[in-house]
């Protein structure tokens, strides 16, 4: 079965998560679709399977036009999408959650369907027992089923949303040999939603790159680690531009001794950083590969397993975020809306619970400190508006406005994600002069040109292992590239 | 996000009253009665001489402490389901002091009060301490802490607090004359320095949502309480806190409903009268504005002590003005909702119109 995206366009308020997409998938081939979280490939998928309708464009199947609503309907016209938490009833056994997508009467047609579950498990190879509660089963195990359910309904085009995760290396054998197996003989296309790069390498036979909610390339497999990671990342790497600080002497302000963290995926282990004074350190990975858990263990956000924790020559290991506040540590997260800003409070009423430190709350005083901090950080947006009116740019701008002015270090998240080039470099001047003053900065990022640009330092996470690049400027996409991979062995540096 | 127009604002709270008196006179309609007739003997009911209003004032002043309390409890981004028992266990704690404490009027008041405060403070701090150390949920807490406050208060009164004659769950004792408030005439039982104390709790209250950091650090911590720390609010002191300015407040009104409620004050079973529910459905119709409270709960008052009426001039069960209430609630609770798809609708739009 072919289809064809043609200028697939949908919005999240302000966020234009696919901007005029137009893809062709045909049958038999295995078709990666890569980018970084916020790139729109998930929204795009779930377009394609009808959990998400779209705001402009056209789906076609084998030529003709196809107006669907919802993963039903989507099923019924021979796709079917596989998400990331299988959606089974946990209650339910096996065959139960089998038989319940099928089509057909009010009957459920218990003996049919165990002969029909058996008869797929047998081709893939899958584990499934038709009597076991869901309860019970691995998350591979669910997956399968899944597939399974799908398959039975007839589809002919199976989305994969990062199947990989959370299930064994021998599951994984078992899913890759199906999906090719799918591909080869009955001729259905496989889309592949995924992080993991070797995955893709393994897997593919073509792969779609999205970037910031576009279409940046399609090309066929093979291709290297570094070739995709270039794709996704952006090809072009400015020289350093800034001002080489000199950091003889300067005192170490975080102190990170065998620290141990744990994620619900990753467990960064034994890692130990000393960051001193107008330092910046880039963290550089997919996302989630240890260093969201790095930056929030900084600002007390994250207790760790073991190790310690010192700021500024005092170990605060276990203390609770407000015990670094005071300390002068500032945390910046990516979510601004989720975790920084309150939606439903204005910009001034945001202003005065970082000024107005005392019992009572002088509002015109308030005011003016806002209207003062809004023109200083160049903020547009009335001192009344409520935060969620905001653009992305101004509402970073905000964040920097609420945060302490010098302050001993900042851990930020992604500073400048989903920002202009124009409020990312305003972004960095900002964050460049408090350096100046001594301010140590930690800060993750997908852009590999910021990363080199800014860093003196680099740290690359993969599956919570890190490597760590000395000296950023001498960084080379294709190293970086390579390393944010997974492919640590023979790297140059430390 | 745009303020919208005065008229509009009006219209929003008129159209679904108007709403809800039609549903209602239709459903009067229904059964066969005559809805103007009806109205006019519930307004009648409320208002035909000094004993009845002063009933529609001392069931409106609780009503309008514990719906200012739950506005500071909702403001914090909290369900206080539990200002049921907070009441129950603020007249509880006052009525130890009326009934064994022998001291002059004003200062045995003065006792009762804070007792009041104290009780319904602590019942409080008790649902926010399962909140914010151990993670049950305000509304399970609160339901559990209901029951609770019931089974104890129902205990004092057919234990410990039995009158001398004998065991029965009536109630306590009627109070000494010293633990009541002096009222304004024997005919309007209302106290004037209750009244006094009640608004002024209001108007404080009000006063310090809007103007002190604890009322701006509640609000953060309502709105989004992971924001709001990581701007540095201590969110869990503010949810306490909520708490217990909203379970004092609320056990204020439990006192007051002990001291003037029945004919002779004493504590009894059912001492709230539903009043912390109603409290509920009164903050949600005035969307979590304060200074729709006592407005929307003297309406309430009227309505609810007219409605006795109802069973002696037209033979309708006084229970029609439950429906009136019931439907007024349901009507603007749809209004909201309608409201709020109508503005993602319009920023939805906006955002569009801005690419």
């Amino acid at each position: 079965m072919d289809i064809e995206l043609q200028h697939i366009h949908k919005h999240f308020g302000p966020v234009h998560a696919n901007n005029d997409i137009s893809l062709s998938f045909r049958g038999g081939r295995i078709v990666g679709i890569l980018g970084e979280n916020g790139a729109g490939k998930s929204t795009l998928m779930k377009i394609l399977s009808g959990f998400q309708p779209m705001d402009g464009g056209e789906i076609r199947i084998n030529g003709a036009r196809a107006a669907y609503t919802g993963p039903q309907a989507a099923i019924r016209h021979g796709i079917g999408m596989l998400q990331q938490d299988p959606l089974d009833v946990a209650a339910f056994t096996v065959l139960e959650n089998f038989i319940y997508g099928q089509a057909g009467g009010l009957t459920l047609k218990r003996r049919e369907g165990r002969a029909r579950l058996e008869q797929i498990c047998r081709r893939f190879g899958f584990s499934l027992e038709a009597d076991t509660p869901i309860a019970q089963l691995s998350i591979g195990q669910r997956q399968q089923l899944e597939i399974v359910r799908l398959l039975s309904q007839g589809v002919k085009t199976l989305i994969l949303d990062e199947p990989t995760t959370g299930i064994s290396a021998e599951q994984k054998t078992i899913l890759f040999n199906a999906l090719r197996d799918l591909a080869a003989r009955d001729g259905m296309c496989i889309l592949l939603v995924s992080h993991k790069l070797e995955d893709v390498i393994a897997l593919c036979d073509e792969v779609a790159v999205l970037r910031g909610g576009r279409l940046v390339g399609t090309r066929d497999m093979p291709a290297t680690t570094g070739e995709l990671v270039a794709m996704m990342f952006g090809q072009e790497l400015p020289p350093q531009t800034r001002q080489p600080l000199n950091l003889e002497g300067a005192e170490t302000v975080l102190a990170l001794e065998n620290l141990t963290l744990r994620g619900k995926r990753v467990i960064v282990e034994n890692l130990s950083l000393r960051v001193r004074a107008g330092e910046i350190v880039g963290l550089a990975g997919l996302d989630g590969s240890g260093q969201e858990m790095l930056l929030r263990a900084c600002v007390g956000l994250l207790k760790p397993v073991s190790g310690r924790v010192i700021v500024g020559g005092e170990t605060l290991t276990g203390a609770p975020y407000r015990t670094f506040l005071a300390r002068v540590v500032a945390f910046g997260a990516a979510g601004r809306l989720e975790e920084g800003l309150v939606a439903g409070l204005t910009l001034t009423e945001h202003i005065a619970l970082v000024t107005e430190t005392g019992a009572l709350v002088d509002w015109s005083r308030a005011r003016c400190h806002t209207q003062e901090r809004l023109r200083q950080y160049n903020v547009r947006g009335r001192p009344e508006s409520r935060v969620e009116t905001l653009s992305g740019g101004n509402q970073q701008r905000l964040l920097m406005a609420l945060m302490p002015a010098c302050p001993l270090l900042m851990a930020l998240e992604q500073p400048t994600r989903g920002l202009d080039v124009d409020s990312a470099r305003w972004i960095w001047q900002q964050l460049l002069a408090r350096r100046a003053n001594g301010t140590a900065i930690l800060f993750s990022s997908a852009e590999l040109d910021e990363l080199t640009a800014y860093s003196d330092r680099i740290l690359v996470f993969y599956a919570g292992r890190i490597f760590e690049i000395p000296d950023a400027s001498r960084a080379s996409v294709d190293e970086l590239g390579r390393l944010i991979g997974g492919h640590f062995d023979g790297a140059a540096g430390a | 996000m745009k303020t919208r127009s005065l008229p509009l604002q009006i219209g929003l709270i008129v159209v679904p009253v108007a709403l809800a008196l039609l549903l209602t006179a239709l459903l009067i309609l229904a059964v066969g009665a005559d809805p103007l007739a009806v109205f006019q003997t519930v307004w009648e009911g409320a208002t035909r001489d000094s004993r009845s209003f002063g009933q529609v004032v001392n069931f409106w002043m609780p009503l309008t402490l514990v719906g200012v309390g739950l506005i500071v409890t909702f403001t914090a981004g909290l369900w206080n389901i539990g200002v049921e028992g907070q009441m129950v266990m603020g007249a509880v704690f006052a009525t130890w002091a009326a009934l064994s404490l022998d001291l002059p009027q004003p200062l045995l008041v003065a006792v009762e009060i804070l007792l009041a405060l104290l009780g319904g403070g602590l019942w409080a701090a008790l649902v926010g301490v399962l909140k914010t150390r151990l993670g049950v949920h305000e509304i399970f807490g609160g339901v559990a802490l209901n029951a609770l406050a019931n089974v104890l208060l129902i205990y004092l009164i057919s234990g410990p607090w039995q009158p001398p004659e004998g065991g029965s769950v009536r109630g306590t004792p009627p109070f000494p004359d010293a633990a009541i408030p002096t009222f304004l005439s024997d005919t309007f039982k209302v106290s004037l320095v209750a009244i006094l104390i009640v608004l002024a709790a209001a108007v404080a209250v009000v006063l310090a949502l809007r103007g002190t950091r604890w009322g701006l650090e509640l609000k953060a911590t309502g709105k989004n309480a992971r924001s709001a720390l990581l701007l540095g609010v201590p969110t869990r002191r503010a949810a306490m806190s909520a708490f217990i300015v909203c379970g004092a407040l609320a056990g204020v009104a439990g006192l007051y409903r002990v001291l003037f409620t029945f004919v002779s004050a004493s504590l009894r079973p059912g001492v709230s009268g539903g009043i912390g529910f109603l409290g509920v459905l009164v903050v949600l119709l005035v969307a979590v504005r304060p200074l729709g409270v006592p407005l929307v709960t003297f309406i309430f008052a009227l309505v609810l002590g007219g409605s006795a009426r109802l069973q002696i001039a037209l033979g309708l069960d006084a229970s029609l003005a439950g429906v009136l209430q019931g439907s007024l609630v349901l009507i603007v609770l749809l209004f909201n909702g309608l409201r709020g798809r109508l503005a993602a609708r319009e920023e939805i739009t906006e955002a569009a119109a801005h690419e």
